[in-house]
């Protein structure tokens, strides 16, 4: 291992930790900006997790080890998986966790947790966001597997970070499988990120919430870390879609310069992917519950048809 | 080694069964002693088993004995090639387990059943199941596979003054003969092309069999093991009779006694006959059905063995696409693929016994510290049995196909395989396994949704009912048994390149795929396959997930080692929290019920008592919710009609005349001389 | 327009154990209506909108106590609501604020003597700050605020 690709190895882990909270906070300025407000700075989650690593923290008396355990892990699964998709180099290779179903049951790992941490408590609200969260995963799964796979079969890998450097040389005639799977992939990212239609991030009523319901009992440090490692699925989700489905600008090589390229052209990427989804959320409604599995099955049926025109 | 793999050792072993099953029925007046004997007896020959089986894998070629008599269709014969000995190590491990479980386990039948006949069965059932993976003869498989269902009959309605297992058992009955039946004439057919009841002359001589006759052959074999194995629509027995059982009779019915199905479809579809595509096409639809709605319908259970019992159904699915797959394959002659698929499908049987057994030994302990079966009536187990919490969450995170562990290896396995039918053939060929991939990918979401469901509702949260309090942990053998499972699981996961190589040469083994290229390098590292299409290291994931996890628990640490932690009762919005605001099991599943209602067709009850007659005020109100059971109206019903009316028409042949009969008879004789001319 | 907090809002004392700069421009509030007229809510409604839009200045309303930094109080607290006060307040992890909101939560105001209340949220659990009004407009309450924001950070509060 040379001294540049153990760099860009240790950059590549700290990157999704570093910037998530970024996009986060982007997405909600730019929703704010579209319904005519200031908004808070895209920095504010930042200082929203330094003031919770600093608070004290209360824990149900019904809680087991599994409610203090399930952060640290929620947050090991999403920096595992940040070290096994492309984000500035496909010379970074990673023929061990790198396989796109270690990632998709990766998400599935943190999910779990989370939703058993939502029982743990023994909140009244813990435990039918648990429900909504499992019925979401586990119907967002089938469009997220087999999109993923058009991919793999469209450049021959399974690979996420050789993927990314395949799919580029894919020819524009085999770009039709490529196009509808973006769109299947884009519904399970958004169902999966705990987006509109889906959930709603910014809601106070218990009633509505799917993501935030799970963590109502948290506090203190372990609620930062739960926030931070939903902004690290966030931005793993958006990378994935930016790198995997648009690999322009991503570099081929470990040197420096071709990487900050790659640098600036992912948080560009990704910044245009949260301006569409700040845009979604601003234009649609949220769908009742029921109308979810509507859309996820849509997302798998684009995937099916997806696979049978790749070639 | 070979001192292990020899013909003594395995007569020895079965031996120690005989002894242990005939002692504990010689020592049933003193509970004790028939315990021990019984189920150390059980254990010793576990363990013996799983030395011989093991033993005999690593040696690689097949061993033969045979017992032999004077008649010429009589003669015992043994074969052990590496498919029976993967399918015996199987059995042993998990029998080796459960056995030393029970010692712990049966104490709470002291004094309410006989626990010398459970000891008698038990030693019984896991030889037989032995002698049916190594058994190479039609005539002596079918005794010792009706022996094997016996077993199983009797200790299905060993808790015999409950009704419901009667009626449960005397079901099993009727369907595993039903299987039998089918099983017969499948192996009457291969008489009458081969003239042997030999597996081994049976597969040279089927070679020449015409495609309709193996199409009988493979159909009637399909439905008498499937009705073993569980498949969907023959599983109707399955979830009454595994919950019925002793819970560590469950975890063997479960994790391996439903396997000797898979082991048969395995041996006749691609060791005896040669795959065709249709049958794997079956398969794969079989497969695919079968895992999506076990899922579904473990989802609505509250039942905790019933929900496990409906889970091995799912993972019965699973192992058939990797079957299924492999059988496609091979008809194509991809014996490379063939044999990848068929390596994921032993995989996950080896990993759907270790885990599932795991589970109901869990389960077991559960029930046996709370007394109900009831999910809802759980609750907060966590904290009056920690180990048994931990070893079912390991379990349960094993058969959510969740990384690192054995169950996301095999599963990831039979992904790949079918990723290569895709990428392998034509359009209709390919839809085929598009859907069945979408099936496994929505089959493993949903068993993450139903053990979060299993899990959740048991272990966590606060108690559900008074009896959790006393709930306390099993005994030392016990939790011993399911610390080593848990072992075993992580261990499978973490070695996963090393049994995959193991379990290549196994598939390779087999008649039809004998001499086929290894689909890719399998090595403790990585394993990757088709040239690297699919690479993976289940240590780096491990230790890639345990670093992390250790890493930001120490940074954490470090960081906020001065802040404090209060505990503090949960957030109630104020009002006073009462366990029935907990989530249910009911309302953790129905909104997925309710998605998939065009499937499962969901029932609901209103029961509403009023205090006045006017009905305006509700005192209070009942809403039981279920599933509509279509298999009943839609398939056995009409069978049963059918059957019924066939019998009445039948019975005006029985006059009771005795004219008639021996006009019968001379008709018969007749027809018969009438053949005989026509055949010579 | 808002010197001093302490001046300005003189309940109780600046809360123990507050790091200076944890707060800095985040802060979470979690608004318990004991007894309200409704009259506040309809001004913190508005906090939200597009012209006061308190979100830039760090702060957000949570929907639990756990997630919260700040207590806010309308209301005279009703003999119902003190229990559900009291155990919202223990709700919150240290270090916590506790703010009134309007003249009924400082001290009763109108309903000020009345059998059914508690005459403020002070007879319940230690505030820390006060915002009077009956109600408070919302520019009131977001120099308030900013104030105990101010206050809290140990820094000179803006002048606007």
């Amino acid at each position: 291992m040379t001294a540049a690709r153990l760099t860009l190895w240790i950059v590549q882990i700290m990157l999704v930790p570093l910037l998530s909270p970024f996009f986060i906070g982007f997405t909600r300025r730019i929703k704010a900006r579209l319904q005519n407000r200031a908004g808070a700075t895209s920095f504010q989650p930042y200082r929203d997790m330094w003031k919770l690593l600093h608070k004290d923290e209360v824990i149900s008396e019904d809680a087991s080890w599994l409610f203090r355990a399930a952060p640290y892990l929620i947050f090991a699964t999403t920096l595992v998986i940040g070290a096994s998709i492309p984000m500035l180099s496909t010379a970074l290779t990673n023929s061990f966790t790198g396989d796109f179903l270690v990632v998709v049951y990766l998400v599935a790992l943190g999910t779990f947790f989370l939703a058993l941490a939502g029982i743990d408590a023994g909140g009244g609200f813990g435990g039918f966001g648990s429900s909504r969260e499992m019925l979401v995963a586990a119907l967002a799964e089938g469009g997220l597997v087999l999109s993923l796979l058009t991919l793999a079969l469209a450049s021959r890998t399974t690979n996420l970070i050789a993927i990314a450097g395949n799919i580029g040389s894919v020819p524009l005639a085999g770009y039709a499988p490529v196009a509808l799977a973006f769109i299947s992939f884009f519904i399970a990212m958004l169902a999966e990120t705990s987006r509109y239609p889906f959930d709603n991030p910014a809601t106070h009523l218990e009633l509505t919430m799917i993501h935030e319901a799970m963590i109502l009992e948290y506090s203190g440090k372990r609620l930062a870390l739960m926030e931070w490692a939903a902004a690290n699925k966030y931005l793993i989700f958006l990378a994935l879609g930016a790198n995997l489905f648009f690999p322009r600008g991503i570099a081929g090589t470990l040197e420096a310069g071709p990487v900050m390229l790659a640098l600036l052209v992912l948080l560009l990427k990704v910044g245009l992917f949260s301006a569409v989804i700040a845009v979604i959320e601003s234009s649609i409604a949220k769908l009742r519950i029921f109308r979810l599995p509507d859309l996820l099955f849509t997302s798998f049926v684009l995937s099916v048809i997806a696979l049978g025109l790749v070639s | 080694m070979d001192f292990f793999s020899s013909s003594g050792v395995f007569y020895a072993l079965i031996a120690v069964f005989l002894a242990g099953a005939i002692g504990a029925l010689f020592l049933r007046r003193k509970d004790s002693a028939a315990n021990i004997w019984g189920n150390s007896l059980a254990a010793t020959g576990s363990l013996a088993g799983l030395l011989f089986a093991g033993a005999s894998l690593l040696h690689g070629s097949a061993t033969a004995f045979s017992l032999g008599t004077s008649f010429p269709l009589l003669t015992l014969t043994f074969r052990l090639d590496r498919l029976s000995a993967f399918f015996m190590l199987t059995v042993c491990f998990v029998a080796l387990i459960c056995s030393v479980y029970a010692i712990g386990y049966v104490r709470h039948y002291y004094g309410k059943y006989s626990v010398g006949v459970l000891g008698f069965f038990y030693n019984i059932f896991i030889a037989s199941m032995i002698l049916v993976m190594t058994v190479h003869n039609a005539l002596f498989f079918l005794i010792v596979w009706e022996v094997m269902s016996l077993a199983s009959y009797f200790l299905v309605i060993y808790e015999s003054r409950q009704s419901a297992n009667i009626r449960a058992g005397s079901f099993y009955l009727i369907m595993t003969h039903t299987g039998t039946a089918f099983i017969i004439v499948s192996f009457l057919l291969m008489y009458k092309v081969t003239g042997s009841f030999d597996f081994e002359t049976i597969a040279a001589g089927l070679a020449g069999a015409s495609a309709l006759m193996k199409n009988a052959i493979f159909l009637t074999a399909l439905i008498g093991f499937g009705v073993k194995a569980g498949i969907i629509p023959l599983h109707t027995w399955l979830p009454g009779a595994h919950p019925a059982a002793p819970s560590h009779v469950s975890a063997l019915m479960s994790g391996v006694m439903i396997k000797t199905g898979i082991y048969m479809l395995m041996r006749i579809s691609l060791d005896i006959l040669t795959g065709s595509y249709w049958w794997g096409i079956a398969l794969l639809a079989i497969g695919a059905a079968s895992s999506l709605l076990g899922v579904l319908y473990a989802l609505s259970e509250h039942d905790l063995k019933r929900l496990l019992a409906y889970h091995s159904i799912e993972n019965i699915g699973i192992i058939l696409l990797g079957l299924g797959s492999a059988v496609v394959f091979s008809s194509a002659g991809m014996d490379t693929l063939a044999v990848l698929a068929l390596a994921a499908a032993l995989f996950h049987t080896l990993n759907h016994a270790t885990f599932k057994a795991l589970l109901f030994l869990g389960a077991g302990s559960v029930i046996a510290a709370t007394h109900t079966r009831n999910i809802e009536k759980y609750g907060g187990l966590i904290r009056y049995m920690p180990l048994t919490a931990l070893f079912f969450l390991i379990g349960a995170m094993a058969i959510s196909a969740l990384p690192p562990l054995n169950g996301f290896f095999s599963e990831w396995l039979t992904f790949q395989a079918m990723f290569q039918g895709v990428t392998a053939f034509g359009l209709t060929t390919r839809i085929v396994f598009i859907l069945a991939i979408g099936s496994l990918a929505f089959t493993g979401g949903l068993a993450a949704a139903c053990f979060v469901k299993a899990f959740g509702i048991t272990f966590l949260a606060r108690p559900r009912s008074e009896a959790i309090a006393a709930a306390r942990e099993p005994s030392v053998l016990s939790r011993l048994a399911m610390a080593g499972m848990s072992a075993a699981i992580i261990g499978l996961g973490l070695f996963s390149g090393v049994v995959m190589r193991l379990l290549e040469g196994v598939a390779g083994s087999l008649g039809s795929l004998r001499g086929a290229a290894p689909p890719g390098s399998a090595q403790f590292q990585s394993v990757s396959i088709e040239n690297g299409f699919a690479r993976i290291s289940m240590p780096v994931v491990f230790a890639g997930i345990a670093v992390a996890f250790i890493g930001v628990m120490a940074a954490v640490y470090s960081f906020t080692r001065k802040r404090k932690t209060i505990t503090g009762p949960t957030w109630d919005c104020g009002t006073r929290l009462t366990p029935r605001m907990e989530i249910t099991a009911t309302g953790f599943s129905r909104s997925i019920i309710t998605v998939m209602r065009g499937v499962l067709r969901p029932s609901s009850e209103t029961e509403i008592e009023y205090h006045d007659a006017n009905r305006y005020f509700p005192k209070f109100g009942t809403v039981t919710m279920g599933l509509r059971d279509i298999y009943q109206p839609f398939i056995y019903r009409p069978l049963r009609e059918l059957t019924a009316m066939i019998a009445r028409h039948v019975r005006k042949v029985q006059g009771g005349n005795v004219n008639a009969y021996i006009l019968y008879i001379f008709l018969t004789l007749i027809g018969l001389l009438i053949l005989l001319d026509v055949g010579s | 327009m808002f010197a001093d907090a302490r001046e300005k809002f003189p309940a109780g004392s600046h809360p123990a154990n507050v790091n200076g700069r944890m707060f800095r421009r985040s802060l979470a509030i979690r608004l318990v209506t004991a007894g309200s007229t409704n009259a506040c809510e309809q001004e913190l409604v508005a906090l939200g909108n597009s012209y006061y839009d308190v979100e830039r200045f760090g702060v957000c309303f949570v929907a639990s106590p756990r997630h919260a930094d700040v207590l806010m109080v309308t209301g005279p607290v009703t003999r119902n609501m003190r229990d559900a006060l009291l155990k919202t307040y223990e709700a919150l992890p240290t270090p916590r604020i506790v703010v009134a909101l309007g003249d009924d939560a400082i001290d009763g105001g109108l309903f000020r003597g009345s059998y059914a209340v508690l005459d403020g949220a002070r007879s319940v659990i230690p505030v820390d700050y006060e915002i009077p009004g009956d109600p408070p407009t919302p520019t009131l309450i977001i120099g308030a605020l900013m104030s105990i924001l101010a206050d809290l950070s140990g820094m000179q509060a803006q002048k606007t």
